[in-house]
């Protein structure tokens, strides 16, 4: 990849180079995608639906601003759904059987990844053995970004149709979240140093991981600080979407600016792996912190649901 | 395999210390996350028992059902 070619934006340590935004097929990384003739832009379309969509979904729940801002104001026992405990109780029932399940897929791909990271992958000459921590480092950035749009998917489901159970997910998601973005920030550091020879600089991507970090942070504290359980789900599913518009920015930086990091590592064929594409390796991990994440999310839901229902009937009659 | 021996193995090439603290991080991270969840469990079960017990004997001594609900 001829990177001296490219055009040059910014000066010192502000420039990156870039041939527009997002266009993985100029590097020769995907195959040009072409619809009716047209050939498209795969990058920037998704960038700009993204974009769009995290508004409209933040505007929707604008929409209804006054029993919005009402809702701010009052407490969640004063508008109870009807079944609601039902729903709860087999939600806490059906999340014990299932989270083992994914707890054991999980471990299982992680055996499996694990050993197609450090046997199967052959040394790679031209970056150093280094490379292999890209094989956390990329799922446990991409898993962050999935959990911080599955919480704001649930807290924005709560604060449209205030069913309580989409806020508990919410708050069994976040602290998951925070975890997988901090071993990003860990592990890219890690990578960083022998790579670029520095452990941290403020560019776009990593500026947005630590923001996503500390996005789950705020969610959590935000949470904790307000007493009335109402209240904390709406002020904490305002702060969610209001933290979705900068999502992008991390999503879309490893191909807007390519500076820092060269090639994602996916785009690289393994040679000599048997077969082995680092897209199968980097999958398997994904998949293996996905299962990973399913099972910690609903083991913290049922503690969640425990903790926020232990005044009703089914909770205190000693079922649980 | 790419590895002659287990030496070389956890020497990774000389870059040993990077890739096996950014392995071990994210795992003790995890064990770290999945001990906490463990012990959150037990304590809210702890917390209910108690909770269910006391009321089964206020139950129990006023006679009165009413302090159940």
């Amino acid at each position: 990849m001829a990177r001296n070619a490219l055009p040059k934006f910014g000066k010192g340590i502000f420039s990156w180079r870039t041939r527009g935004i997002g266009d993985l097929a100029t590097y020769g990384a995907v195959p040009p995608l072409r619809f009716a003739g047209i050939r498209l832009n795969p990058g920037s379309g998704k960038a700009w639906a993204w974009l769009l969509l995290s508004l409209r979904i933040t505007f929707e729940a604008y929409d209804d601003m006054p029993s919005c801002t009402s809702a701010l104001s009052r407490s969640e026992s004063q508008a109870p759904l009807r079944q609601e405990g039902t729903v709860l109780e087999g939600c806490y029932r059906r999340a014990g059987k299932l989270a083992p399940w994914f707890g054991w897929i999980s471990a299982t791909l992680w055996a499996g990844g694990l050993y197609l990271v450090f046997s199967v992958a052959p040394a790679d000459p031209g970056r150093g053995e280094h490379y292999r921590i890209a094989f956390i480092h990329g799922p446990a950035t991409w898993i962050s970004m999935l959990i911080y749009v599955l919480m704001v998917t649930a807290a924005a489901t709560e604060l449209r149709t205030r069913q309580r159970l989409a806020s508990m997910l919410a708050s069994a998601l976040a602290p998951t979240g925070a975890m997988f973005a901090f071993i990003s920030l860990w592990t890219g550091s890690l990578l960083g140093k022998p790579v670029w020879g520095v452990w941290w600089v403020w560019d776009a991507r990593l500026t947005s991981e630590l923001l996503l970090l500390f996005l789950f942070l705020g969610f959590i504290a935000l949470k904790e600080a307000i007493d009335d359980t109402g209240r904390a789900d709406r002020a904490t599913g305002v702060l969610a979407l209001v933290g979705l518009v900068g999502l992008p920015l991390l999503y879309f930086s490893v191909h807007w600016w390519r500076s820092r990091q060269g090639v994602p590592i996916p785009d690289v064929r393994i040679d000599g792996g048997g077969g082995v594409t680092a897209a199968i390796v980097m999958l398997t991990i994904s998949l293996s912190l996905a299962c990973y994440t399913v099972a910690a999310a609903l083991t913290r839901l049922r503690i969640v649901i425990l903790e926020r229902e232990r005044g009703s009937a089914w909770v205190s009659s000693g079922r649980v | 395999m790419n590895w002659a021996s287990w030496s070389e193995f956890w020497a990774m090439g000389g870059d040993g210390l990077y890739v096996w603290s950014a392995y071990l991080v994210a795992l003790i991270v995890a064990a770290t996350e999945i001990g906490v969840l463990a012990l959150s469990r037990r304590a809210i079960l702890q917390h209910l028992g108690r909770f269910t017990t006391l009321k089964r004997s206020s139950v129990r001594a006023t006679g009165d059902n009413d302090a159940a609900r």
